[in-house]
C-alpha cells in the first residue's frame, strides 16, 4: 500500500529538519534537539533500508511557491502558496507498506507529528477486484 | 534452436536448484544468492548468443560458483582474513555434482520456506520469493510492483540480512514448525498471484506476467509436496480464476463483474484443468481453505451462464470456509451467495453484522455489495447513496470508475 505522507509546520523561520525551527523546538535544551534529530535519521535509515521508502522531497520556504491559474485561457501567476494557512506543507515522503497499521507507525514517528501534523493519503493504484 | 522465451524459462525453472547446490556447498544463503543472480544474468547474454550449454544446471552452478567465491575474496581482502582464501580456490576448479531429482526437489521447497521466513514482512517474503525461487532480476519485480528498482533491491538484501539475523538455515524447518510456514509460502504465492490477476492496466508494461509466474512457482511446490492438499488446492484455485482473466476487464481497462462476463472468453483447458485438480483432491485430503476456494471457483466457472450458477452449493462451500476461522470478506461474498438463494434481505441482514467492525465499516466492499443487494431489494436511493459511499472508499481507480458507473446506473 503506496501513501503520501505529508509533513505540515509553522516554523519561526523555514529550514530544514523544520521541526527544529518551530516554537517548540526552539524551546527545546540542545540535548532534547539532538535527540529528536536522530529519532528522525533513525527512522529515514529504517524505512530506506527497509525498502519501503519510495521518494523524499524537503519542501523551500513557501515564499518560493509559486500558484498558477488560468482563467479564460489566460495564465495567471500568483507569489505564495495556494492555500493560506499558518501551517504550511514542508515536506512529502510516499511509502510503500505492508499494512496500513505500518504506515500510522511511520507518520507518527515524524517529529512534525508531536507539533503540527502528518497527513497520510492512500495512492491509488490501477489494480481493481471484480464486484 | 529454441526461442528467447524457452531458454529464460529454462534457466528460471534451473534457477532454485542451481540456488540449492550453491548454499549446500558454500552455506552463506545471502552470498549465494546474489551469485546466483550473477550466473543467471550471465546466461541471458551468453546463452543467445553462443547457445545453450550441454548441461546447463552445471553451467549456471559452475558460474555461480566462481562469482561467490569472487565475492568472498572481495570481502575477506575487506576484512584482511585471507584464511578461506586458500581452500576457495580449490574449491573453485570442482564442477558441483548434479544433484538427483529428489535434493532438487527439497531444494526448491527449502528455498520456498527460507523465502517465506517469520521474520520477514509479506512485500518481502514476496520479493525474495520472485527472486531465489522465481529467478526473476530484482529490476523486473520492480517494475511488476511499480516501485523504484533501488527501493526493491532494499527490500531483498534486507530480507537476506533478517534471514540471516534469525539465524535461520538452508535446511527444513523444524517438524513442529512446518505446518505454519508451509501455510506462509502459500499466501505468498497466492499474494503474487493476486497482484497480478487484478491487475488492469500497465502489464504490457510487464515483462513478466505475475499470475503465470505464481502458477508455475505453485506447480513447482505441487512437485515437490504432492500429497498437500492445500497445495493442489491453492493450484486448482489459480488455475479457475486465472481461466476468467480475458474476460474481466475490457480492451480499455474497465472491471466486468462476474454475471456480465462473456463466459465464451474464458480459458476452458484452464478450467478444466483446475477442475480435474480440485475433484481428485477434495475427496482425498483434510479440507482446507484453499481447496474450498478452489470448489467455489469450480462452481462458478462450471455454469454455462450466470443464471445457472448452482449458489445453494456455493453457500454450502462458504458455510464450510468460515468455520476456518473469521474472515469478514468471506462472509461478504457468503452474504451475495445468501441473497441469491434467500433473497436480498436474508443477505444485507448478515452485512449488518459485519458493519459493526469499525475497519470493514470503512471497506469500500462492504459497501459495494450492501449497494448490490439494495438495488436488488429494489431500494434504489439508498443502493445509491452505498455504491457512491462504496467509490469514495476504493483506493482503486478501476474499482472506482466502476462503482461510479454503477451509481449513476441504478434504478430511475
Amino acid at each position: 500500500m503506496k501513501y503520501l505522507m505529508l509533513i505540515y509546520s509553522n516554523p519561526e523561520t523555514w529550514g530544514h529538519p523544520i521541526f527544529l525551527r518551530t516554537a517548540e523546538g526552539l524551546a527545546m535544551s540542545d540535548a532534547e534537539r539532538v535527540a529528536m534529530t536522530e529519532e528522525l535519521d533513525t527512522l529515514l535509515t529504517e524505512i530506506r533500508e527497509s525498502g519501503e521508502l519510495i521518494s523524499v522531497a524537503a519542501l523551500a520556504d513557501p515564499a518560493n511557491a509559486t500558484t498558477v491559474r488560468v482563467r479564460n485561457s489566460v495564465r495567471l501567476t500568483t507569489d505564495g502558496p495556494y492555500v493560506e494557512a499558518k501551517e504550511q506543507l514542508a515536506g512529502l515522503f510516499v511509502v510503500d507498506c505492508a499494512t496500513p497499521e505500518r504506515a500510522e507507525e511511520i507518520a507518527g514517528r515524524f517529529p512534525d507529528a508531536r507539533f503540527f501534523a502528518v497527513e497520510m493519503r492512500p495512492i491509488m493504484g490501477s489494480s481493481g477486484e471484480e464486484m | 534452436m529454441s526461442t528467447a522465451a524457452e531458454t529464460e524459462d529454462l534457466w528460471r525453472q534451473l534457477a532454485p536448484q542451481v540456488l540449492g547446490a550453491v548454499v549446500r556447498r558454500y552455506g552463506d544463503f545471502e552470498t549465494a544468492e546474489d551469485a546466483v543472480q550473477e550466473a543467471l544474468l550471465a546466461a541471458t547474454t551468453q546463452w543467445p548468443a553462443d547457445g545453450v550449454p550441454d548441461d546447463p544446471k552445471s553451467w549456471l552452478i559452475r558460474v555461480a560458483s566462481r562469482r561467490w567465491i569472487d565475492q568472498r575474496r572481495k570481502d575477506s581482502a575487506r576484512s584482511r582474513r585471507e584464511l578461506t582464501v586458500a581452500s576457495l580456490d580449490s574449491a573453485s576448479d570442482q564442477v558441483a555434482p548434479p544433484s538427483g531429482a529428489e535434493t532438487a526437489a527439497d531444494d526448491t521447497l527449502t528455498l520456498l520456506l527460507l523465502c517465506c521466513h517469520p521474520a520477514l514482512t509479506q512485500p518481502t517474503q514476496v520479493a525474495l520469493t520472485l527472486r531465489a525461487v522465481g529467478g526473476l532480476s530484482t529490476a523486473q519485480i520492480a517494475r511488476a510492483f511499480f516501485v523504484p528498482e533501488a527501493t526493491m533491491a532494499q527490500r531483498i538484501s534486507r530480507a537476506k540480512q533478517r534471514i540471516k539475523d534469525a539465524g535461520a538455515q538452508f535446511e527444513p524447518p523444524p517438524a513442529d514448525e512446518r505446518v505454519e510456514r508451509m501455510r506462509a509460502v502459500l499466501h505468498v504465492l497466492y499474494l503474487i498471484f493476486n497482484e497480478g490477476y487484478t491487475a488492469t492496466a500497465g502489464s504490457d508494461l510487464h515483462d513478466v506476467e505475475l499470475t503465470r509466474e505464481a502458477i508455475r512457482l505453485t506447480r513447482m511446490a505441487r512437485a515437490v509436496r504432492p500429497d498437500d492438499g492445500e497445495v493442489a488446492g491453492l493450484l486448482a484455485l489459480m488455475l479457475l480464476t486465472d481461466a476468467r482473466r480475458p474476460a474481466r476487464t475490457t480492451a480499455d481497462g474497465r472491471l466486468v463483474p462476474l454475471a456480465e462476463q462473456d463466459r465464451s472468453r474464458w480459458d476452458h483447458a484452464s478450467i478444466d484443468e483446475g477442475v480435474g485438480l480440485i475433484t481428485e483432491t477434495l475427496p482425498r485430503s483434510p479440507l482446507g481453505p484453499y481447496q474450498l476456494q478452489a470448489a467455489i471457483a469450480a462452481v462458478h466457472d462450471e455454469a454455462a451462464t450466470a443464471d445457472e450458477t448452482d449458489w445453494p452449493q456455493i453457500v454450502a462451500l462458504y458455510d464450510l470456509l468460515e468455520r476456518f476461522g473469521p474472515n469478514p470478506i468471506v462472509t461478504l461474498n457468503r452474504a451475495v451467495a445468501v441473497a441469491m438463494v434467500d433473497g436480498p434481505a436474508a443477505g444485507l441482514e448478515i452485512l449488518d453484522g459485519i458493519g459493526a467492525d469499525q475497519r470493514m465499516a470503512k471497506h469500500h466492499r462492504l459497501h459495494a455489495v450492501r449497494a448490490h443487494l439494495l438495488d436488488m431489494a429494489g431500494d434504489t436511493d439508498a443502493a445509491r447513496a452505498s455504491y457512491v459511499r462504496a467509490a469514495q472508499l476504493t483506493t482503486s481507480l478501476p474499482e472506482q470508475h466502476y462503482l461510479e458507473g454503477k451509481a449513476t446506473a441504478v434504478g430511475p
